[in-house]
């Protein structure tokens, strides 16, 4: 879109603000535009997020890439992939490093996701 | 804290730094900023805005030695950007960098790391960076904490958290004990083109990691400077996206005080860049008081002439100066020409601590008028940013905003270019790839931003996730898993053991380098009387006349279009120079300008001085003993000067009616060894008037050999590249031989 510059007519509103109820007009506008932004974070999640989490957890770079790769062809992302491997290890009375590392070379997908099957657990 | 030591007079063990690194641990993770220095002084100068001092080693400013070599460090933390493709030469940069000033380490990465879907292992080789590595990360951590022990400062290490593996990197970064970052998500939808859902999905889990540990955010919005057309046009949408990610920030948990903005100057001369520039950084910091300032330089207009962009550079700073810097970063001089040189990062350091070491105090002399275009131009650049947050709203939000190109637009907002970047929501690298959290979604672990739902498994486990597994690896670093190499070719043992003769204690091999260890780059600067493109051709001839290897013209300026062209010149050296074979000549010992003038102040004395035989060249004693060339006058010894083509007989016949202490001789023509003949001449007549040994007879000339001389009957003699000082400390000391002996007084 190609516009001349309006600003005279724009700032119509702007122009009897006083420089402090600018600045508190211009935080609040601020906000406005990040809050949805946030609170898409809030409730999504990602493959990088998922790995970051399975690094936390003591996996490698190179287990946690096959782990959340497999968690998405599953259709288990959305629970967590470190939520997976927590649950897997309590079910299947493993550590979680021997549970993650099963996932991570494709073994125990089809026990995880049974254990996932009716979302939350009570 | 490492055990080893750096010692001041060794290179930094690039080997020893590499080995244990799986046992390294950092000794903190957060950012550290200066302290005003509660004495503001050093030397004989008082100060208003230094820094506590480096408590260590460091390289003052050339002048220093002027000014009893004090070394003051200014407020702003300093940054340099040090990235060759070699993380193991830059930690040699590194070093020389600390003790030119900067504590702001900043690595950036190599081509191409943002859209690499994962962490990176090992050492590979970058290109116009570095591949950021756990390992790579660890080592230059460990070797700045030795650096950081030994210039008595903390040092902060900064690299990025953007790209498709944001979050990931920013927990080995937390992991690591890296102090700062580069995170905006704004950056990977408009420059990197990564979707723009995940990019602020994922900032959130980075921001949360920051957050965490501590570390200091920039953010992204001055490369809008660079990308724009024309740069200053764009001022009302810097402000926006320093709001959008400050607040972002803030909201997902940064304290502010670590939040800066990293706000360039948008302008550059030939413009009137601070008139253009100073109201865009007044408003900025009006608007933005509870964050910090990242002030960096200037890259849109910078040509091949390190002057040029120096001068613009010195111009940011007064900016900086004229409002607020916290951290003050800087940009090599040659950044318009190559990939930044170690010389160029510390020239950037210098150029740093010296503009505002030169600027301290200004602000307490000087006022920014509160009348004028100042305040004037200010309101409108914030109204303007704020009809820019308005409208973004107006469309329904950041995204369609992006999607309707709102961002780098070459209109001064509100004006529209209809040029400015696009972005799909649904495009972009890695597109689809966010998930909607489901009902039991839940993470075991620490620093975890959003939805988790952990009271599922232990309702006393919802403030601290990662009690469900014991720990995650910010508390319980023993769970890191470290990775060395992954690849056996593109490794830093391979490419290190190619330059090993160069390095080690017992090197015995050296070569020139700009970048690497033994690159053989060199530099040369030339002018010739002819036009650019002759004076190019005729530039890289004697390049490779020189022997000189892959000769390239890196900057050429026009004098005038037929009198001559400046031009410079890099090309590779081809061999090695033998540390054994070289002849060291050893260094002058000369006494403090404190020293002399106190035996002088102690015992007059008085030199006799001329050019003798017919020599009417007298430059070069004239820069001897003249008090405007920093001669021996300024010691407070008298000199009786008595010309050029001064006979011998006249130069003995004076020192001895003066009562001299000292008969000074120059004597430039050389033919014959008619200078040779001078000085046996002038001992023969001192001795036949009885006073050779009361008097020190010095002898000097561009053609003098100094033993020669003392052969010829001298008591010293001084060649070529003599100054006053050594004349000087040889008098004093000689003085001193003779007063020991009982020859003095006479």
């Amino acid at each position: 879109m190609k516009r001349a510059d309006d600003f005279e007519s724009r700032r119509e509103h702007l122009r009897n603000m006083s420089d402090e109820e600018l600045k508190n007009y211009f935080w609040q506008l601020a906000q406005q535009v990040v809050d949805p932004l946030l609170e898409y974070g809030r409730t999504h999640t990602s493959p990088s997020i998922e790995r970051s989490v399975l690094l936390r957890m003591g996996f490698s770079s190179l287990e946690a890439k096959p782990m959340v790769d497999q968690a998405i062809e599953h259709d288990l992302i959305g629970h967590g992939v470190g939520n997976i491997v927590y649950r897997l290890s309590k079910a299947e009375n493993m550590s979680i490093r021997d549970a993650g590392a099963a996932l991570a070379e494709g073994k125990l997908w089809d026990r995880a996701a049974s254990l996932f099957e009716g979302g939350a657990q009570a | 804290m490492s055990e080893k030591k750096l010692q001041m007079d060794q290179r930094i063990d690039v080997e020893e730094i590499l080995q244990d690194l799986d046992q390294y641990r950092p000794r903190r993770r957060n950012w550290v900023w200066r302290t005003p220095a509660k004495d503001q002084h050093a030397g004989p100068f008082t100060y208003r805005e230094i820094s506590e001092p480096m408590g260590g080693e460091s390289v003052g400013l050339m002048t220093a030695h002027y000014f009893d070599n004090i070394d003051p460090q200014p407020l702003p933390s300093i940054t340099t950007e040090i990235a060759s493709g070699r993380f193991e030469d830059d930690i040699r940069r590194m070093r020389m960098a600390a003790h030119h000033g900067a504590d702001h380490i900043m690595v950036i990465r190599t081509a191409g790391q943002s859209h690499f879907d994962g962490l990176i292992e090992g050492t590979p080789q970058g290109i116009g960076g570095v591949p950021i590595t756990r390992k790579q990360v660890r080592a230059q951590r460990k070797a700045l904490d030795l650096i950081e022990d030994e210039v008595g400062r903390p040092i902060n290490y900064h690299s990025y958290v953007s790209g498709v593996a944001g979050p990931e990197v920013a927990v080995m970064f937390a992991e690591e004990g890296v102090n700062g970052v580069h995170q905006d998500p704004q950056y990977n939808v408009i420059y990197r083109n990564i979707n723009m859902i995940r990019s602020f999905v994922d900032a959130c889990e980075s921001k949360k990691l920051i957050a965490w540990a501590g570390m200091a955010q920039i953010d992204g919005a001055h490369n809008a400077n660079a990308t724009a057309r024309e740069a200053w046009k764009v001022m009302p949408e810097l402000m926006v996206q320093h709001a959008i990610n400050a607040a972002f920030s803030a909201s997902v948990g940064i304290d502010k005080k670590n939040v800066c903005l990293s706000t360039v100057p948008p302008t550059a001369t030939p413009a009137p860049c601070v008139f253009m520039d100073l109201p865009y950084a007044v408003a900025l910091r009006d608007l933005f008081t509870e964050y910090r300032m990242r002030a960096q330089m200037n890259t849109k207009y910078i040509e091949s002439s390190t002057r040029d962009a120096t001068v613009t550079h010195v111009l940011n700073m007064l900016i900086s100066k004229l409002t607020s810097a916290d951290i003050q970063s800087t940009i090599t001089p040659d950044e318009g020409r190559n990939v930044p040189w170690h010389i160029y990062n510390i020239e950037a350091c210098d150029t740093a601590k010296q503009t505002l070491l030169g600027l301290d105090g200004l602000m307490d002399m000087v006022e920014l008028r509160k009348d004028g275009p100042l305040p004037e131009k200010v309101r409108e650049l914030k109204e303007r940013a704020v009809l820019f947050f308005e409208e973004i709203l107006a469309v329904g939000g950041y995204f369609n905003a992006v999607e309707q190109g709102f961002f780098v637009d070459s209109g001064f907002y509100p004006e529209r270019g209809g040029d400015g970047i696009c972005r799909e929501a649904a495009g972009g690298v890695g597109a689809g790839t966010v998930f909607k959290r489901e009902a039991d979604y839940m993470a075991p672990v620490t620093a975890h931003y959003g939805y988790n739902n952990v009271a599922q498994y232990d309702p006393n486990a919802v403030n601290d996730p990662a009690s469900l597994i014991g720990g995650c690896t910010l508390e319980k670093p023993e769970k890191i898993v470290y990775i060395d190499e992954l690849d056996e070719e593109d490794n830093v043992n391979v490419r290190m053991a190619e330059t090993a003769k160069y390095r080690g204690k017992d090197c015995h091999t050296i070569k020139p380098e700009m970048e690497w260890l033994a690159d053989g780059t060199v530099m040369l600067n030339m002018f010739f009387p002819t036009s650019k493109r002759v004076a190019e051709a005729a530039a890289l001839e004697v390049a490779r006349r020189m022997g000189l290897a892959e000769p390239e013209v890196i900057s050429r300026e026009i004098m005038q279009q037929a009198e001559g062209t400046r031009v410079e010149v890099k090309g590779k050296f081809c061999q090695d120079i033998d540390l054994d074979k070289l002849e060291i000549p050893e260094e002058p010992d000369v006494m403090s300008d404190e020293e002399i003038r106190a035996d002088i102040e102690r015992k007059p004395m008085v030199v006799v001085c001329g050019t003798v035989g017919d020599d009417e060249h007298s430059v070069g004693l004239r820069e001897i003993i003249d008090i405007k060339h920093g001669g021996i006058e300024k010691y407070g010894i008298k000199v009786h000067y008595l010309g050029t083509s001064v006979p011998v007989e006249k130069l003995v016949n004076a020192a001895v009616e003066l009562d001299a202490d000292v008969i000074m001789a120059s004597t430039i023509i050389s033919h014959d060894d008619i200078h040779y003949k001078n000085i046996a001449n002038i001992d023969r007549l001192a001795r036949e008037m009885g006073v050779r040994d009361r008097v020190i007879f010095i002898a000097g000339g561009t053609q003098i050999t100094p033993e020669l001389a003392v052969e010829n009957g001298a008591d010293a003699g001084f060649g070529r590249g003599t100054k006053g000082v050594h004349d000087a400390t040889f008098m004093v000391r000689r003085r001193r031989e003779l007063e020991a002996a009982g020859k003095w007084p006479r």
